[in-house]
């Protein structure tokens, strides 16, 4: 994996004979057109927000009649974002932690072993990624409101890790398959046992799948509305959370300062997406493709 | 199918005193200690998923009102509860934009496969939407698309008069593609990279056209990742809450089964009914998921070519 992104860094800019160019058919024409019609829509609904979370007055015009930095400091004020934003690290490090703890010995074991009954243990960790949050999540903050764990932090947690384990066992399985078992069956030759098999072997040889599993669930808690919203109470509430709430709520609050909340969600979020595909390059997660091998 | 040979040698006739111990014959069928390390997973998966579904399911049945099937009688039939009506607004949106988010992906990645200059910084721009996040999604499109927005002042120009883009069915489906197409154009880009080129190379020296090529080599081999990319852009399309509400209308023309199912469980605090609407929910979205595995079954299985 590190590999590929070294070689891609590193590569010169001239154009290797295996690259293909690109033709101007009218098909390619319409592809490309498409594809650019959408981003410049994207970059517009991006741009108005960023626009207007900058705005001082901004009433029947292409552009605000001023320019002003203080929504942020208002929003981060009025929504108490200290605490949100410690709350959202809290909870995206509690749940990474616990299911990467939990996901890993498990995905050891689906990836080397076959055993009775593999099938059914399959499916009870692809339902919770195949089902809408909404589904599972309400029996299940019932529950724990039952239990008195939610709405808070506990609850939040507990409600975040029921996609998330699933998520790192799916994601880690292909990363520990890639590992040559003879490798394994040569430290037992040399006497190694179990413990220092896991030790001295395999967590080296898993950090990249480890690291890459951490940050998609990562990424994925920090932008999971649903199952917070269902555990959260107000002072529990996630970034996420704290914005729909915002934003539903408003009326009296400013318009721009919900904006500038949600920039500041979303810088956040890109710094965590940067970090994530300097890690896993994205088309890589389903099949094992060597692109530098072509 | 490893399981076969290890139970045929298990129930080979042996002397009875050289029978091998019950230990060793389970780890002939991939049963031994190693599997421990699968019960904090399985636990934790019973605990927290499984123990509150089937909890869920118990208390639909219970209802406040009208015995055993009251709370889905209510959910179907009630005026006030439109759940019938909400099913079909919830399919009405995903799957139109789960089938627009796979078939744009299929073009764009079929000309991107492959190298060429600037491919990463293309691909992190199309993923960027997934940092957006819903409720920035939402103002963006409140704020682009509403009646001052820019695209209507752009229009203006032209004299077409200010259309109504956003607080509709519209708004949704639009947030639903910009959340949903970054996914599916990256599924559908990772599985077709793992299709041989040369399978293609060798049609086009036979001298099949491209559209002989696409429909005889590529779509086929492509088939299983079509199917899987659906089903999760659809799950994600499926699931649409914050959005209906915040750039729909969420009380008529976006009024969502996850926001029936929300209202019964947090505004009217009726939990039979809301579970009872969790897992209708659940299993209308299961149904389509079958339907699509079941249509994918009857596809070629097999490896996509060296590469795969």
């Amino acid at each position: 994996m590190s590999a590929t992104t070294l070689k891609d860094t590193e590569a010169p800019p001239v154009p290797e004979p295996g690259r293909r160019q690109l033709k101007a058919t009218p098909g390619t024409f319409l592809v490309w057109g498409g594809m650019a019609l959408f981003l410049i829509l994207l970059f517009g609904v991006v741009a108005s927000v960023v626009v207007n979370s900058f705005a001082g007055q901004w009433f029947d015009s292409w552009f605000p009649s001023g320019y002003t930095t203080a929504w942020y400091g208002e929003a981060w004020q009025q929504y108490d974002l200290t605490q949100v934003v410690s709350t959202t690290v809290i909870v995206a490090v509690a749940v990474v932690g616990i299911s990467v703890l939990i996901g890993a010995p498990a995905s050891y074991v689906l990836a080397r072993r076959s055993f009775p009954g593999k099938n059914i243990v399959m499916l009870v960790f692809l339902l919770p990624i195949m089902m809408p949050p909404i589904t599972y999540g309400i029996p299940l903050a019932t529950l724990l409101t039952y239990y008195h764990l939610a709405p808070g932090l506990t609850g939040v947690i507990l409600a975040n890790l029921v996609p998330s384990v699933p998520f790192v066992i799916l994601t880690m399985t292909p990363f520990i398959e890639q590992i040559n078992p003879s490798i394994e069956s040569a430290a037992r030759m040399c006497g190694a046992n179990m413990t220092r098999l896991f030790t001295r072997i395999l967590a080296p040889l898993l950090i990249p799948g480890v690291l890459a599993a951490a940050v998609l669930v990562l990424v994925r808690t920090v932008g999971m509305f649903e199952l917070t919203f269902l555990t959260s109470n107000s002072s529990s509430d996630t970034l996420v959370v704290a914005l729909f709430t915002a934003m539903t709520g408003a009326g009296i609050r400013a318009q721009q300062s919900v904006d500038a909340m949600a920039v500041i969600y979303m810088l956040m979020m890109m710094v965590l997406l940067v970090v994530a595909l300097r890690f896993v390059n994205p088309t890589q997660l389903v099949s094992q493709v060597r692109e530098d091998v072509d | 199918m490893t399981q076969a040979p290890g139970r045929s040698r298990s129930a080979a006739p042996e002397k009875p005193g050289t029978r091998p111990a019950l230990s060793h014959r389970l780890a002939e069928r991939g049963i031994d200690r190693l599997l421990l390390l699968l019960v904090p997973a399985l636990l934790f998966a019973l605990v927290l998923f499984v123990y509150p579904f089937v909890y869920g399911l118990g208390l639909s049945f219970q209802p406040r009102e009208g015995g055993l099937f009251g709370a889905y009688v209510k959910f179907f039939t009630d005026p006030s509860m439109r759940g019938l009506e909400s099913i079909w607004i919830t399919l009405k949106l995903a799957v139109p934009a789960a089938v627009f988010n796979v078939a744009a992906s299929i073009p764009i990645a079929y000309k991107m496969r492959g190298k060429f200059r600037g491919k990463r910084a293309l691909t992190t721009v199309l993923v960027i939407p997934i940092t957006l996040g819903t409720v920035l999604t939402a103002e963006g499109l409140l704020n682009f698309f509403g009646q001052r927005g820019w695209l209507n002042r752009f229009l203006e120009i032209f004299g077409f008069g200010p259309l109504d883009l956003v607080q509709n069915y519209w708004g949704v489906l639009w947030s639903l593609i910009i959340s949903g197409f970054p996914f599916a154009f990256l599924l559908i880009l990772s599985y077709l990279s793992g299709i041989d080129p040369s399978l293609e190379a060798a049609a086009q020296t036979l001298g099949a056209d491209w559209k002989q090529r696409f429909r005889k080599i590529t779509l086929p081999l492509l088939a299983p990742g079509l199917a899987i990319t659906f089903c999760l852009t659809f799950v994600l399309a499926f699931s649409v809450f914050p959005s209906a509400i915040l750039v729909g209308d969420p009380s008529g023309s976006t009024r969502v089964i996850a926001y029936v199912a929300y209202n019964a469980w947090g505004q009217q605090f009726d939990y039979p009914l809301a579970s009872a609407a969790a897992i209708v929910m659940g299993a209308v979205e299961l149904l389509v998921i079958i339907l699509v595995l079941l249509w994918r079954s009857r596809m070629y299985k097999g490896s996509t070519g060296g590469k795969g």
